[in-house]
C-alpha cells in the first residue's frame, strides 16, 4: 500500500470572524459570535474565553458572555474574503486546493523542497500569508489530508510515517460524523487509535462504507487526492503602440491582429465569449471603455468588426467634437485591450436550415452593430411584449443583442377574433365574448387591457391636454365614474380645439394600489374627433392627458 | 457612410463579398405587401432598391397605421426592418398588424447622424422607415435613395421627401365603432392616394380597412347538412 501523499494544510482559526472583521470591519479581539440557524457556528478567542463553544444556541452564548457581538452566518463573505488568502499561497507555492473557506491544502514536497525543509516551508507561508493579508493561520503537514488539518490545529508538523501514532492519542468525535462517533462511544471506543485497531472487513461488515471510510482515515490511509484549484486563464489580450493610431484604418489593422490574437487564446481554451469589452488609452492618458454584447457567439471576424466600428465611432467622434460629450478622444491611441466577457463553453454554430436566412440575419446585425458603434449600445433597441393594462407598459424596449424578456409576465395579444365585428363586448376588461386574450393558465390576464387594434403611435410620457363639455366646462369623473358632463371639445397644449364625434368611457384603472410610490389611479377614454383622428385620454387626479394616438 | 461616394465597379470591387446584393437579384426581388395595398404600388409589392414615401400628415390622420400595414406583410415573410427616429413607436400595434418584432430594430433617437444611421442600416436590412428631419438636404436624399437602390433595400421615408418612387399620402380616415359614450374603435378606414414616378405617375386610390378583413370578416356557419340524406341501415327481411 502507498503511503498517502504528504499534505501542508493551512488553517486559519476562527475564519467566520475573521471575515466578518475584514469585510464588514467587526472587531475580532471583542466577544464575537457567527450564528447559523439560532446556533454559534465560530466565535473569538474572546467569546471562547468566556465559555461561548460552537454548538450552543444564541441565548445560551449571550449567557455566558453578555458583551457578545452577534453576526450571521454568511458562506459568500466567508469565501469572498479567503480569496486573497489563497492568492497569497498561491503565490509561494503551486497546487492550492481550497477544502473550506479558511483551510486550504496542498501537496507538501514541492515547498519542502524549494524552501529546504518542511519546517522553512511552514515559515514561509505563514510569513507571507500574515504580510500581505494580515491574517494569522497556522501550518501542519502530515501524510493525508485529515491528519495534516488535525496537525494544523496543533500546528505540529509530523515526520513521515508517524502518523497513524499521531492520529490515535484523538478522540473519535475528530472524524467529524457526530452518528458514528456516538455510536462508537457508546461501544466503549473513544480514540481514533482504538477505532483504528478494529479489522477493516469487521468495520465494513458491521457499520457500513460510511464507517469503513471514516477507519481508513483514522487509521491515518487517507488517500483522496489533491484536487488543486486552476487559476482562471487570462483571456484578456492588449497591444502598446509607440506610434499612437488615430486613422481608422490604421486603428482597423491593429484591432484585427489582437481580435485575432484574442479568438485564437479563446479557442485554445475551447471557449467563446458573448460580450466583449474594448478599452482603449490615448495618448493623453484617457481611458475609453465600451462592452459590446451580442446574443450569439462572436468569430474572429465579428470581434475584429466591433473593433473597427467603435474605433471609428470614436476617431469620428473626436473630429465632430460636441461641446459636453467627453468619450471622444483628444488624441490617438496608444494602447489597446480586448477583454472577453460572458465566457461560454465553445459549442459552434447553427446556421440556419436554409442557408439564405443565416446570411440575412447576419447582414442586419452587421448594421444594427454598425449603428451601436455610431451611437452607442442603447441607441438601437427592439421591442418585446408583456404583460400590462397601457400600451407603454405592455411594450420594453431593450437595446439590440440583449436578452428579450418582458418587462411583466404575460401576452398582450388579443387571439384574432373570428366571430366578426360585432361579437367582441364593448368594455375593455370584460371577458366575454370572442375577443378574449390568449394567455395560458400561467400568464396572468391583466384584466382591464384595451382591446385591439392597439394605438399605432404611443407616447413615451403622456401630454397634456384638457377636455369640455357643451357648455364650455372641465369635464370631471366622480369617485362613483359619473361624468360632469359629455365630452365636446378637447384641447392639446399649442393647438386650436378640436370637437369631439364620438367618445367611450370612463374605464376604471386602479393599478398597484397596495404600494404607495407606484400607485396610480385613472379613468381611461377613447375619443374619435371630427378630423379623424382618435385619441386615448386618460384623468388621474383631475387631470387630463393624451396617453396614446390611433394614427 | 453618407460622406463616402461610391464611384463605378472600383468601389463595388472594394465591397467584401456578400454584403452587396444586385438589385437585379432574379428571385425575392419583390417584398409582399397587404393585398389591398398592392393596388397602389406598380410592382404589386416592395420592390428591393426603391424608394416609397409616406406623406407627413400633421393631422395624425393615419399615416403611422400605413407604414404599419407597409411593412407587416414583408416582416411576416421574414424581411429585417428597421425604424429610425420614431420615440413614438407603437409596438403592440406593430405586432397585432403581423410584424415579426423580433426582427425589427428601431432607433428612437438617431440625432444628427440620421443620414449615416440611415445609410448603415440601408447596407444590411431590408425594409428602412426613416422618419425625415426637418433640415433634409435634396443631396443627402438623393445619396440614400441611391444607396437604397444599390443595396437592394427598400427605403421608405416617413416625411417630406423628394423624388420617391412612389409617394402615398393618407387622403380621409374615418373611424368605426365609438358612440356617444359607448363602444370602443373597432377598425379605421384609410383612403390612400399614390402617385409618383414611371410606372407609377397616374395617380391611384384605394380605401382599406385597418385592422383588415380578416379579423372582421364574417365566418360562415357550419356547413348546411344536405337535405337528401342517404339512408343508413334499412331493414331488408323479416325479422320475425
Amino acid at each position: 500500500m502507498t503511503r498517502p501523499v504528504r499534505t501542508l494544510l493551512v488553517w486559519c482559526p476562527d475564519w467566520p470572524v475573521i471575515a466578518a472583521e475584514i469585510v464588514d470591519g467587526v472587531p475580532a479581539t471583542a466577544s464575537v459570535a457567527v450564528l447559523h440557524a439560532n446556533r454559534v457556528v465560530a466565535c473569538s478567542p474572546a467569546a471562547w474565553a468566556h465559555g461561548v463553544r460552537r454548538g450552543l444556541r444564541k441565548r445560551e452564548a449571550q449567557e455566558r458572555s453578555p458583551e457578545l457581538l452577534l453576526i450571521d452566518h454568511d458562506p459568500g463573505r466567508d469565501a469572498r474574503a479567503f480569496e486573497p488568502v489563497v492568492a497569497a499561497v498561491e503565490e509561494v507555492a503551486a497546487g492550492v486546493q481550497v477544502l473550506r473557506p479558511g483551510v486550504c491544502a496542498l501537496a507538501a514536497r514541492g515547498p519542502a523542497r524549494y524552501f529546504g525543509g518542511e519546517e522553512q516551508a511552514a515559515e514561509q507561508i505563514v510569513e507571507h500569508i500574515a504580510q500581505v493579508c494580515a491574517v494569522e493561520s497556522q501550518v501542519g503537514i502530515a501524510d493525508g489530508v485529515f491528519a495534516a488539518g488535525l496537525a494544523a490545529r496543533v500546528g505540529r508538523i509530523i515526520p513521515p510515517g508517524e502518523t497513524p501514532r499521531f492520529l490515535a492519542e484523538f478522540p473519535i468525535e475528530a472524524l467529524g460524523r457526530p452518528d458514528l462517533a456516538d455510536l462508537l462511544r457508546r461501544l466503549g471506543l473513544r480514540t481514533l487509535g482504538d477505532f483504528a485497531a478494529l479489522p477493516a472487513a469487521d468495520v465494513l461488515a458491521r457499520f457500513g462504507v460510511e464507517a469503513a471510510l471514516a477507519h481508513q482515515l483514522a487509521a491515518g490511509h487517507d488517500h483522496r487526492p489533491l484536487v488543486p484549484r486552476r487559476p482562471p486563464p487570462k483571456l484578456d489580450v492588449a497591444d502598446t503602440y509607440d506610434e499612437p493610431l488615430d486613422r481608422v484604418d490604421v486603428a482597423a489593422f491593429a484591432a484585427r491582429s489582437l481580435a485575432e490574437r484574442l479568438h485564437e487564446r479563446l479557442a485554445a481554451h475551447g471557449l467563446a465569449c458573448t460580450r466583449i469589452g474594448i478599452e482603449a488609452v490615448t495618448a493623453h492618458g484617457q481611458e475609453l471603455h465600451r462592452v459590446w454584447r451580442h446574443d450569439g457567439l462572436l468569430t474572429a471576424a465579428a470581434i475584429a468588426d466591433r473593433v473597427r466600428w467603435q474605433l471609428e465611432g470614436w476617431l469620428c467622434g473626436r473630429r465632430r467634437t460636441r461641446p459636453g460629450v467627453d468619450s471622444a478622444p483628444t488624441s490617438g491611441i496608444v494602447r489597446l485591450r480586448l477583454v472577453p466577457d460572458g465566457i461560454v463553453a465553445q459549442v459552434g454554430l447553427q446556421p440556419g436550415l436554409w442557408g439564405s436566412a443565416g446570411a440575412e440575419r447576419e447582414r442586419a446585425h452587421r448594421a444594427f452593430h454598425r449603428v451601436q458603434g455610431l451611437l452607442g449600445p442603447e441607441s438601437v433597441v427592439t421591442a418585446v411584449l408583456g404583460g400590462g393594462r397601457s400600451p407603454v407598459d405592455q411594450v420594453r424596449l431593450v437595446p439590440w443583442g440583449d436578452e428579450r424578456s418582458p418587462a411583466r409576465p404575460g401576452c398582450p395579444l388579443w387571439r384574432s377574433s373570428t366571430g366578426g365585428g360585432d361579437a367582441p363586448s364593448d368594455t375593455p376588461g370584460s371577458q366575454e365574448g370572442a375577443d378574449q386574450p390568449a394567455w395560458s393558465g400561467t400568464a396572468p390576464p391583466w384584466p382591464g387591457r384595451l382591446p385591439p387594434p392597439a394605438p399605432a403611435l404611443v407616447l413615451p410620457t403622456p401630454l397634456p391636454a384638457a377636455v369640455y363639455d357643451t357648455t364650455g366646462a372641465p369635464v370631471a369623473v366622480t369617485a362613483r365614474l359619473e361624468l360632469s358632463g359629455t365630452p365636446a371639445q378637447v384641447e392639446l397644449p399649442g393647438q386650436d380645439p378640436m370637437e369631439i364625434v364620438g367618445w367611450a368611457g370612463p374605464w376604471p384603472l386602479d393599478e398597484r394600489w397596495w404600494a404607495p410610490d407606484e400607485a396610480r389611479r385613472r379613468a381611461r377614454f377613447q375619443v374619435g374627433l371630427a378630423d379623424g383622428t382618435a385619441l386615448l385620454l386618460s384623468l388621474a387626479t383631475g387631470r387630463w392627458w393624451v396617453e396614446a394616438i390611433y394614427d | 457612410m453618407a460622406g463616402r461616394r461610391v464611384v463605378g465597379a472600383t468601389a463595388l470591387s472594394a465591397v467584401p463579398e456578400g454584403l452587396v446584393r444586385p438589385a437585379s437579384e432574379p428571385t425575392g426581388h419583390i417584398l409582399p405587401v397587404l393585398p389591398e395595398l398592392s393596388e397602389l404600388l406598380p410592382s404589386r409589392g416592395l420592390r428591393r432598391g426603391s424608394t416609397i414615401s409616406v406623406a407627413p400628415d400633421p393631422a395624425r390622420r393615419g399615416s403611422s397605421s400605413l407604414v404599419l400595414a407597409l411593412l407587416a406583410e414583408a416582416s411576416r415573410a421574414g424581411a429585417w426592418c428597421a425604424v429610425v427616429g420614431v420615440p413614438t413607436f407603437g409596438a403592440v400595434a406593430a405586432a397585432e398588424l403581423g410584424i415579426a418584432l423580433d426582427r425589427l430594430a428601431l432607433v428612437p433617437r438617431p440625432g444628427p447622424e440620421w443620414a449615416t444611421v440611415v445609410a448603415a442600416l440601408i447596407d444590411g436590412v431590408d425594409v428602412v422607415v426613416a422618419a425625415v428631419p426637418p433640415a433634409l438636404t435634396a443631396s443627402v436624399a438623393a445619396r440614400l435613395a441611391a444607396r437604397a437602390r444599390q443595396r437592394g433595400a427598400v427605403l421608405i421615408p416617413y416625411g417630406a421627401w423628394e423624388g420617391a418612387d412612389v409617394t402615398l399620402r393618407v387622403v380621409r380616415s374615418t373611424w368605426e365603432g365609438l358612440g356617444q359614450g359607448r363602444g370602443r374603435l373597432r377598425r379605421r378606414g384609410l383612403t390612400i392616394s399614390a402617385c409618383g414616378r414611371g410606372a407609377a405617375a397616374r395617380p391611384r386610390q384605394v380605401r382599406i380597412w385597418l385592422p383588415g378583413d380578416e379579423a372582421t370578416r364574417v365566418v360562415a356557419g357550419p356547413t348546411p347538412r344536405r337535405v337528401a340524406r342517404r339512408p343508413s341501415l334499412r331493414l331488408v327481411g323479416d325479422a320475425a
